[in-house]
């Protein structure tokens, strides 16, 4: 192995790692999990950790995790007050989730990570905003050609007309700052869209959106690790059971894609790469496609330039510790640098073959859904969402009596 | 469907597996390989470097997105990689005979049927990849389960890995297709057809000779050779290594060999080759540039390995296999000769290196202005 921080500028002293905020139980477990693989990979490298997470029935949060813990609310506020009185020269965003990225953009604006001297370490702050700011983001993938659901933001009845011919009906019509997506949905025809105009615009909304519609799109997602060297590999794809157009909560996803054919694959494979390296992500991040089930043809949906959900699912499933290894690359390893904790002998620089298939679900005091282990040799859990088990145990069924019910009838 | 034939699966070392027939009937015997790929089976089962052996994909679930039509005599069209299925039996855990997919026209059994390849289902695959990792690969049989072993193994159909199979995976003449400005001789000892559509796509017009032609007078008419891959042990083909070292010896544009070429290019130059224990087959090796220090993934099938420390004075390793330290790559010192032992043109499997084919090209084209 090659000796520590060959390519780091400078090591950092005290690392400041922000938790994901206040907890439901049972909800967001992910990032105390993600969290908790940070610091441990800080604390290898003596790195002084400090962690603001204001959930005490947390891992992150126990006894010997942390060298300083606050159980403060992670927001800009207190996190400015805690940089200064901990003198932490670095600072970790993407281990929180949502709400840790919100704050250090947060603070990043207000001009408080250059007013202290304190680096963000991993992805830079300019390709985390690339990834959160609409307009930004379709702009940076136009630039390489990859595309994204087309979308128009309409002030005027006429222009949304004008928007709809131009993408094609049937399109999605999203209307703004409404209840519950009330007046939301697929119009159809020139009709139905004067129609819902009229309706939206005389309750007083300001904009409505007019998108392509994706609905009954394949939905997939990729896992990327790249290092600061431009080292990127792809450690996990999933599919989610039910097309676009069903609610992520309301499915199931699998990993790896099960009606993906090689092309496919390595088209969406490729086109996560380029994009990664063209928005600059350094450590861990998710991104998510429609695909075109009637031919090759894709848009990128998001960029979660975090460790996600997702990203816990795509660690158990595979057994890459992606949170840890992100934590090594924010310290500024690479890839081939960085020992595989499981054969001993290889790198982090490889995507786990899988010879079996990964789906979650939830721990039900009736125990594991015994039908579902004759169509897999693996098994993984998410411990997640207020999901009802109803709607899982659903989903579970119908994936039990034939591997993938929607997209056999299809074929 | 043939779905309820019961069969068993033999290997060298007497262990025996039972499952059930998919794709044609009867018995055959060959090397048992693995391959880790999760997706791409119709390009590996196409591809003739695993011609004569039997194929394991240690993926569960295969052929639920089915294959697609056969494509026209003479086309080099995808995701087929020759005009047949190469292998002579496939072994999955579980076969997927109801497929879905926009492109697919047919089942993996109806086309194995077709192909005359028999496949068998329920065996437990990662048994049997943990025992040839741990022995290294082993002769093999699929025979239906009824049959007598020993008159199956007598009758099964085998490929002579040792001549018949470089024979049987090489055209009988020579193809030219595109009508690029710049020309490229393809010594085809099995080569995959997406190593000609990689040319042709960066502007090439492809000579492809079957590697026992003569090829000298080839070799001055084009701007530039690549070596393909191919099935079998590179020191089996003595006459082509033959012909490629006495190419070399006068030769002053580009050469460029992938996997079997890479082979018979570090040969030719005065190299040595050897047999790996299980050999690297699947789409996920991890390979690194020993001058930049990136490191790729990168889809692999070979068996054999160029030997590092064996390499003559004027060559110096390229590439390294992240994970074993095995040779991926090597180039001359002096001259525009390189070759590398994993598959940049893919299919199936990651795209990261299909620029070696565009770095290829543009020396093509720049040594063959002047």
């Amino acid at each position: 192995m090659t000796v520590y921080g060959a390519y780091l500028p400078r090591k950092p002293r005290k690392v400041l790692v922000l938790g994901s905020g206040a907890l439901q139980i049972g909800q967001a477990g992910e990032f105390d999990y993600s969290g908790t693989q940070a610091i441990k990979a800080l604390k290898e490298e003596g790195v002084a950790t400090v962690l603001i997470n204001p959930n005490i029935a947390t891992i992150q949060t126990s006894e010997g995790m942390a060298d300083k813990l606050h159980l403060t609310a992670v927001t800009p506020e207190f996190v400015e007050r805690i940089l200064v009185k901990e003198e932490v020269d670095a600072l970790l965003l993407s281990f929180g989730g949502q709400t840790a990225l919100n704050c250090g953009l947060a603070l990043d604006e207000a001009g408080v990570l250059d007013k202290y001297g304190v680096r963000v370490l991993g992805t830079p702050v300019k390709a985390i905003r690339d990834t959160e700011d609409r307009r930004f983001f379709i702009e940076r993938l136009a630039e390489i050609g990859v595309t994204t659901a087309r979308s128009r933001a309409c002030r005027t009845a006429d222009e949304a007309r004008a928007a709809a011919r131009e993408i094609g009906f049937p399109v999605m019509l999203r209307v703004g700052f409404a209840l519950g997506g009330q007046g939301s949905g697929i119009v159809e025809t020139e009709a139905d869209l004067d129609q819902a105009l009229r309706r939206a615009f005389a309750n007083g909304v300001p904009q409505v959106l007019v998108e392509e519609n994706l609905r009954g799109w394949k939905e997939i997602e990729y896992e990327v690790v790249r290092d600061g060297r431009n080292n990127c590999i792809t450690v996990c794809n999933m599919e989610n059971v039910d097309p676009m157009g069903i609610h992520t909560g309301e499915s199931i996803v699998v990993a790896p894609t099960q009606t993906l054919n090689d092309e496919e694959y390595q088209l969406l494979r490729s086109v996560a790469i380029k994009t990664i390296r063209h928005l600059g992500i350094v450590g861990e991040c998710n991104i998510q496609f429609a695909l075109n089930p009637k031919g090759v043809d894709y848009r990128v949906i998001e960029v979660n330039a975090r460790l996600s959900r997702s990203s816990a699912l795509a660690s158990k499933a595979t057994g890459y510790p992606l949170a840890y290894i992100a934590a090594k690359i924010a310290l500024g390893y690479t890839l081939p640098e960085i020992p595989n904790a499981i054969t001993r002998r290889t790198t982090a620089f490889f995507e786990p073959a899988l010879d079996y298939l990964a789906a979650p679900s939830q721990r039900s005091s009736s125990g594991r859904c015994a039908c579902w282990t004759s169509e897999c040799g693996g098994w993984t859990r998410r411990p997640s969402s207020s999901r009802t088990w109803k709607t899982r145990s659903r989903t579970l069924h119908r994936c039990a009596s034939s591997p993938w019910p929607r997209r056999c009838s299809a074929g | 469907m043939t779905a309820a034939i019961p069969m068993r699966l033999l290997l060298e070392d007497g262990t025996e597996m039972s499952g059930r027939a998919f794709g044609a009937a009867g018995s055959v015997g060959g090397e048992v390989v693995f391959n880790t790929a999760m997706a791409g089976y119709v390009e590996a089962l196409t591809d003739p470097s695993y011609r004569g052996q039997i194929l394991v994909l240690t993926y569960p679930l295969i052929g639920s997105y089915g294959v697609p039509a056969p494509r026209a005599p003479g086309s080099l069209d995808g995701p087929y990689e020759s005009d047949r299925v190469q292998v002579q039996g496939l072994v999955v855990q579980s076969y997927v005979d109801k497929y879905s997919h926009s492109a697919a026209a047919r089942s993996l059994g109806t086309w194995l049927e077709a192909e005359g390849v028999p496949g068998i289902t329920g065996i437990d695959t990662r048994t049997l990849t943990r025992r040839l990792r741990e022995h290294g690969t082993m002769k093999g049989w699929v025979m239906p389960a009824n049959d007598d072993a020993a008159l199956a193994r007598n009758l099964a159909k085998t490929v002579d890995m040792k001549e018949e199979v470089f024979r049987l995976v090489a055209p009988d003449n020579v193809i030219r297709c595109g009508d690029g400005p710049l020309k490229v001789l393809l010594v085809d000892a099995g080569a995959k057809d997406n190593m000609v559509r990689s040319l042709l796509k960066r502007g090439a017009t492809v000579v492809r000779a079957p590697w026992h032609t003569d090829l000298t007078p080839l070799a001055a008419e084009c701007d530039g050779i690549v070596i393909g891959n191919g099935p079998g042990d590179p020191k089996d083909l003595t006459p082509l290594v033959t012909q490629v070292r006495s190419l070399l010896s006068s030769y002053c544009k580009p050469v460029f060999g992938i996997c079997l070429g890479h082979q018979i290019l570090a040969l030719a130059a005065g190299g040595d080759t050897y047999k790996l224990p299980y050999g690297h087959r699947g789409v996920n090796q991890p390979v690194q540039d020993l001058i930049t220090r990136r490191c790729y993934i990168t889809s692999q099938n070979h068996g054999y390995a160029v030997r590092q420390e064996a390499l003559p004075g004027d060559w110096e390793p390229w590439f390294v296999n992240v994970h074993d330290g095995t040779s991926e790559g090597i180039r001359s010192r002096t001259r525009p000769f390189f070759s590398v032992q994993f598959h940049p043109e893919a299919s199936p499997g990651p795209e990261d290196t299909a620029f070696l084919f565009d770095d290829f090209m543009r020396l093509v084209g720049a040594m063959a202005r002047g």
